[in-house]
């Protein structure tokens, strides 16, 4: 049962196979089992889960359930949900119960999805290892000493480990797409302004885009057709309207043009990595697909550049954590600065006031051309060397992250070498990209991940173009050991 | 680029964050080591390219002016830590 | 040597929007602390904002007034500090690309003489909220209802060179304010305040000296005195050798003077950049136009109006056509009295005069134009005189109802029956035989200031309710057929 993907399950509870309240009972009964090895839930909503469960099955009894109704899933921790901890991750907001819902939780609710609970992440999507996380790392249900990647790993190893069939997670330099890859699921970033982003707690406003995480293709076109849409609360969410995301899954990908950027290619690669990439390819060229070698020139120019726009909008959107409406104070303030400076100090851990101090300084007077203005002019062309290939080809693939997972530590003490594991994915944020991580194979007995990416507004397509390749390889279909 | 101790103090005094003394050094240099990475920019000549904010080239939308938020008090300062007759507490601000 | 002061404003007007600048909480005065601050107005994580349509409507009409560049595209940028009334720890504004542009207003000085002072730009921003320091010991409290109210800071050329010419260019701007119904102008309440940057040097330098900022004075007497000292400040200063330092004060109008506010002295660094929760607002001709069609009249070209067609002189003109609602008063007054002379009188005279005492607005005034409008229709038609005029004008302020119904409930009407004013002359004239034969024995030249008591008399006798104009003649008929 735990091996089920969305689709099944909605079949099962559509036939009365089972009920949403047994569903949903035999998984919160795995987490409770199982979730002690891999860390991957910050908070379990068992008593809720429980009752949408009920209701959803009193929809299905009334003929009333829709597509999702009684589906459950797990909410990235980043999410805020009414009446339930929603921490991000961090001591800050240990103790925030949060007296809203994000748009997203919404729109699941009225969907009548049935949330387990909430998953761990780094702390404030900080991180590619989760590494970050003040409840501690997630683990990779492949390799319990490996990483499950991040900013989202909680959501990923969550669905590798089959703890969930399904979860959200949010993408601000790769938080979905790495971690799909990590852990061997599938991921979506869609592009930016397709999913709301208000209740999404801000990492760096113009790159943070919530998204799906789950075994398939297919399930994350259900789960996008419940997450997508224009949202007034959101002044950067785009009006326009939401297809079918499962309605053209099964087009045939004959005289698709896939693009292969020759930089995603390069020396640092995992050679296995770029050996599965390749092999996946060819699985496209059986397809139909014609491949072209492309160039996006500026490739290497993305993790400064991002380095700069994620910490300088981080810097900003986290001053609101001051120990003053809400979140973690102090004890014992002898005064203003006091409280504001020990409540930040005691509250972030090392990576966000790293990044927070990186942004301040990239900000600060005598710097702003230098840093950040440059950035953002690095931010068009990597954009523009987007848009004249995408003008060339459907799609373009290659690895979602340089190497498969690494061990958790190993890359703690060194920042920057951390941040170069994002290498593939982060040039996308930067240009409001569509993107999917799907599994193409193991290295060591470690997933790894092919990026797909297309033009904007194209999710339809990469879903079409992933649910493709799933029926061609079964990849996807792989579990670590021992699940 | 290199940071210096009293750089980081500098930088953390602006975004108020308390740095303990003995953690300094390593900010100072992670600081530095991402600085070092991010200066690869300079190498390019961006003099023609506008600044780029956002990835879509969309507007403002603008909302009506109408009221649709009544009272809840009560909910939001739930989570506050410290409020007395309605008010957040802080601290004395001196003026 | 002789000294020139130079001055510039900044004028924060808080926009009469019902709603905020960012989010749906109400922006009405004086509720309770913290019950119109929704969870966007206290930076709840992962909150956002969305513009206010009027806000932008407002803010084009005072540059449409002040005859400014219009922004066709402009930007809020993020000023970033850190405040216990600024909730996100940084207030959206608009740096490098504000919605109006360079401008100009024309003041008239008190000696006739106008000038052109520049108005240099216009913003839009959001209001902090409200510090409470002494009801709690060592703890300050913290209103957040007036966070996120639009305000729009005007910031003038320093063209001004005297606090007559500062006090005449904020009265302008409140004139204009308040006529486009952008603002209540209500300074007591903070809706309009002003920060007057004065510096001086020896006329006929070129350069400016260096200046102090003096904040949120909030009435146009505190300004013209916190401006006058400061400049005699700032001259005794350089008299006796010293130097002035830049920074900034506040005037404390117990003492009349200005202090230096120390906490405000460590020099700030705001990392203004670009918002990236908010887009561009952009606007074009179209929009500019339909804003220009809807401008009211402006206080210029009501002033042209109220002497050509009310025929008034030049100072009530500019007196009543300055506040909107003054004006509105007036006219309506005047329209009911159908004596503009008499309306403008009253109105600058015994209203303003029972405002100044009990310290109130004309918006708040207890006695309605339509009601004094009745009054002076009765003094026009004779029913009662101008003195007793002002008795029912008291009775109306403290007790309300009409003047008709007050006249008639206090038997205040004139006495126009000759048969009795005759009677009550005759009674004067038996009683008063000494001043009688005074009469007679003098000149015919001096008799008519003579008449003067006996209409004492008969104005007492008749409890002021005998017509003036016929007792007079009855009077003189009589006493003249005595000699």
């Amino acid at each position: 049962m735990f091996d089920k993907t969305l689709a099944e399950l909605a079949q099962g509870l559509k036939a009365g196979e089972f009920s949403s309240v047994e569903l949903t009972q035999a998984y919160l009964n795995r987490i409770k089992a199982e979730d002690s090895k891999y860390n991957s839930f910050i908070t379990v909503t068992e008593e809720q889960a429980l009752a949408q469960a009920k209701t959803a099955d009193e929809a299905i009894a009334a003929g009333t359930a829709g597509a999702f109704t009684g589906l459950p899933f797990a909410h990235k921790d980043i999410f805020c949900t009414q009446g339930v901890r929603t921490s991000c991750a961090s001591k800050m907001l240990d103790n925030f119960i949060s007296p809203y819902n994000a748009t997203v939780v919404e729109k699941f609710n009225a969907a009548g999805g049935v949330m387990l609970g909430k998953t761990n992440m780094d702390e404030f999507a900080m991180g590619s290892s989760n590494e970050s996380s003040f409840y501690g790392v997630a683990k990779n249900p492949w390799d319990t000493e490996c990483v499950p990647g991040g900013s989202s790993g909680g959501s990923a190893a969550a669905v590798a480990a089959q703890l969930a069939p399904a979860a959200t997670g949010t993408d601000t330099g790769g938080s979905i797409r790495q971690p799909a890859a990590l852990c061997g699921i599938t991921g979506l970033k869609p592009t930016y302004g397709r999913v709301s982003r208000f209740g999404m707690i801000a990492f760096a406003s113009s790159l943070d885009q919530g998204g799906p995480m789950t075994k398939t293709a297919e399930d994350a076109a259900m789960m996008l057709n419940v997450m997508a849409g224009f949202d007034k609360n959101d002044s950067t969410s785009v009006d326009r309207e939401v297809p079918d995301y499962t309605a053209d899954l099964n087009k045939p990908l004959d005289g698709l043009t896939i693009g292969l950027p020759k930089e995603f290619f390069m020396d640092d690669l995992d050679s296995e990595i770029a050996e599965r990439t390749q092999a996946a390819i060819k699985e496209f060229e059986k397809l139909g697909a014609t491949v072209k070698e492309v160039s996006l020139p500026n490739t290497a120019l993305s993790i400064p550049a991002y380095y700069i726009i994620a910490p300088a909008e981080a810097s900003s959107n986290l001053s609101r954590f001051d120990g003053v409406r809400y979140g973690y104070r102090c004890e014992n303030p002898v005064d203003l600065e006091d409280l504001y400076k020990r409540s930040r100090g005691e509250g972030f851990g090392a990576e966000v006031k790293r990044r927070i101090m990186i942004g301040a300084y990239a900000l600060s007077e005598g710097f702003y051309d230098a840093y950040y203005n440059k950035a953002q002019q690095i931010r068009r062309l990597i954009r523009d060397d987007y848009a004249k290939v995408l003008s060339e080809v459907d799609v373009i693939m290659g690895p979602t992250t340089p190497h498969p997972a690494f061990k958790i530590g190993e890359k703690t003490s060194d920042p920057v070498a951390m941040y170069m594991e994002d290498i593939f994915t982060i040039s996308l944020n930067l240009a409001g990209l569509p993107g999917m991580s799907v599994p193409c194979g193991t290295v060591n007995g470690l997933p790894t991940g092919l990026q797909i990416i297309g033009d904007y507004f194209a999710e339809q397509k990469l879903l079409n173009v992933a649910h493709q390749f799933q029926l061609a390889t079964d990849w996807h279909t792989q579990s670590p050991q021992g699940i | 680029m290199s940071l210096d101790r009293s750089d980081v103090d500098k930088i953390a005094h602006l975004a108020r964050l308390q740095i303990e003394e003995q953690d300094t050094p390593e900010y100072a240099q992670n600081l530095s080591n991402i600085l070092d990475l991010v200066d690869q920019m300079q190498a390019v000549d961006t003099s023609d390219v506008l600044p780029m904010a956002h990835p879509l080239d969309a507007v403002q939308r603008l909302r009506s002016d109408e009221v649709t938020e009544a009272n809840n008090r009560e909910a939001l300062q739930a989570v506050a830590p410290q409020v007395e007759k309605g008010l957040f507490q802080v601290p004395k601000v001196i003026e | 040597m002789e000294w020139e002061a130079v001055i510039g404003l900044e004028i924060h007007a808080q926009l009469a929007t019902k709603s905020k600048i960012f989010s749906g909480a109400s922006t009405a005065f004086g509720a309770e602390p913290n019950t119109q601050a929704c969870a966007v107005d206290l930076a709840l994580p992962g909150t956002l904002p969305v513009f206010n349509e009027e806000a932008l409507r407002m803010a084009v009409k005072f540059g449409l007034a002040v005859d400014a560049e219009i922004g066709r595209k402009s930007v809020f940028d993020r000023k970033n500090y850190f405040y216990p009334d600024l909730p996100k720890g940084y207030q959206t504004s608009q740096l490098f690309h504000p919605i109006v542009g360079v401008g100009h207003i024309d003041i008239t000085l008190e000696d006739g003489t106008e000038k052109r002072i520049g108005v240099t730009r216009a913003h839009l921003e959001e209001d902090a909220g409200k510090s409470v320091h002494d009801e709690f010991p060592g703890m300050s409290g913290i209103d957040l209802n007036r966070a996120g109210t639009p305000l729009l800071e005007i910031v003038s050329e320093p063209d001004m060179r005297s606090a007559e010419e500062a006090v005449a260019y904020v009265r302008k701007i409140h004139s204009i304010v308040t006529s486009l119904g952008i603002c209540d102008g209500n300074m007591a309440e903070g809706s309009f305040r002003c920060d007057c940057n004065v510096s001086v040097r020896l006329k006929g330098e070129e350069e400016f000296g260096t200046r102090t900022e003096t904040k949120n004075i909030n009435s146009f007497r505190f300004i013209e005195k916190a401006i006058t000292g400061e400049i005699e400040r700032q001259i005794d200063l350089l008299e006796d050798g010293g130097r002035v330092v830049q920074e900034t004060r506040l005037y404390d109008a117990d003492k009349d003077e200005t202090r230096s506010m120390r906490s405000k002295e460590e020099a700030n660094d705001y990392r203004y950049f670009p918002c990236p929760d908010l887009l561009p607002i952009v606007i074009d001709d179209t929009y500019i136009d339909a804003v220009r069609g809807s401008l009211p009249e402006l206080p210029d070209a009501r002033k042209a109006r109220f002497i050509e067609e009310y025929k008034l002189s030049d100072y009530d003109a500019m007196v009543l056509s300055g506040d909107r609602t003054l004006a509105e008063y007036f006219e309506t007054v005047a329209k009911a009295s159908k004596d503009a002379k008499l309306a403008a009188n009253w109105v600058m005279g015994e209203l303003s005069k029972m405002l100044n005492q009990n310290d109130t607005i004309i918006a708040d005034s207890p006695v309605s134009a339509e009601q004094l409008g009745g009054l002076l229709e009765r003094i026009k038609d004779n029913t009662i005189s101008g003195k007793i005029a002002k008795q029912v004008f008291e009775v109306m302020w403290k007790e309300g109802g009409s003047a008709d119904e007050i006249i008639e409930a206090k038997g205040l009407k004139q006495v126009t029956d000759s048969g009795a004013i005759e009677k009550i002359v005759d009674d004067v004239i038996a009683n008063s035989s000494a001043q009688v034969e005074q009469y007679i024995n003098a000149e015919p030249d001096k008799r008519g200031k003579m008449i003067g008591f006996f209409m004492g008399q008969v104005m007492k006798a008749s409890q002021g309710k005998a017509n003036p104009g016929q007792v007079q003649g009855v009077l003189k008929k009589k006493l003249d057929a005595l000699c």
